[in-house]
């Protein structure tokens, strides 16, 4: 293994992140009370996962611009780490919801557009597996990534704020940081970003490598 | 075998950190005990529970990172073995 250091550190960050998001001081909030924590483990992720997905985005520009199979694998592999992450999040963010605002999936615009929004990149998987010849294949699924993309992020980010969701910052809700954010919960949640980020581009580089044997194999 | 020091100072840390959790011993009764294990509800069971999963998860990614390098270099041997003959 070469080039490791930022592997470790992701470990450094995650250990920190488990410990102090566990045992660190966090703001007194009704109805959250201790489950405030989950900010650490639920929110991270859906950052780590946007972070990804523009990761991935980047290479299907790039193999369009320049044509190399490669950049066509970084990307999809990418994608597919954003999507774990995604899923992860849904599941965590159920299990927070059923004890805080009584349902694992209740009706709030901000859920509903991610199931959208994860059904579309599930469709963009599907949607690659079905294509023989390996030019069109990268190439009608680059487009289709950068469309998917160019969708999802108004669909997560802007429309459930134009009406009332129970997530923080959208609809009437204040927003991150007046009442439900402190000094002390940043200290974790944003190292949190940093450390799954990276955990998630180790896994993404491991598949990556394992495609390009089996290329390299194929050849 | 770059790879042992980076493990040994994650574990490093792990160790250090749970000297903080285990090394308070609060008194009762006299006899000294691992007491913070089970005070506050017993949380730091989980806490416990939840770094060993991560432990387990970094180990299981470690593995895998080092059998894919050793089959890149295999990949990379043959071809060289092959660009040689041809």
């Amino acid at each position: 293994m070469k080039n490791t250091w930022w592997k470790a550190l992701a470990v450094v960050i995650m250990t920190y992140v488990i410990f102090w998001g566990l045992l660190g001081p966090v703001p007194r909030q009704p109805i959250l009370n201790e489950s405030i924590r989950n900010v650490s483990f639920h929110v991270p992720l859906w950052f780590a996962m946007i972070i990804l997905l523009v990761t991935s985005v980047t290479y299907s520009v790039r193999y369009l611009r320049k044509g190399r199979m490669d950049d066509d694998l970084i990307a999809v592999e990418f994608a597919n780490t954003a999507i774990l992450f995604g899923v992860l999040g849904c599941l965590t963010g159920a299990i927070w919801a059923n004890f805080t605002w009584g349902d694992p999936w209740p009706n709030d615009p901000k859920l509903n557009s991610v199931a959208v929004g994860m059904l579309m990149y599930m469709a963009y998987l599907i949607l690659r597996g079905s294509f023989d010849d390996e030019q069109r294949r990268a190439r009608i699924s680059a487009v289709y990534n950068i469309f998917v993309f160019a969708v999802f992020i108004p669909l997560i980010f802007i429309l459930p704020r134009m009406t009332d969701s129970l997530h923080p910052g959208n609809g009437g809700n204040p927003a991150f940081g007046k009442y439900d954010m402190d000094n002390s919960l940043r200290m974790v949640l944003y190292p949190a970003v940093i450390g799954l980020t990276l955990i998630g581009v180790w896994i993404t580089q491991l598949r990556v490598r394992l495609r390009r044997v089996k290329v390299a194999m194929d050849d | 075998m770059q790879q042992i020091p980076f493990f040994k100072s994650s574990l490093l840390v792990l160790l250090m950190l749970s000297q903080q959790v285990m090394a308070q011993q609060p008194i009762t009764n006299g006899v000294e005990m691992a007491d913070r294990l089970r005070a506050d509800g017993k949380i730091w069971v989980v806490v416990a529970v939840i770094a060993t999963v991560f432990a387990g998860i970094v180990f299981y990614l470690i593995r895998l990172d080092r059998q894919i390098g050793k089959l890149e270099k295999e990949v990379k041997e043959k071809k060289n073995e092959n660009s040689l003959r041809f």
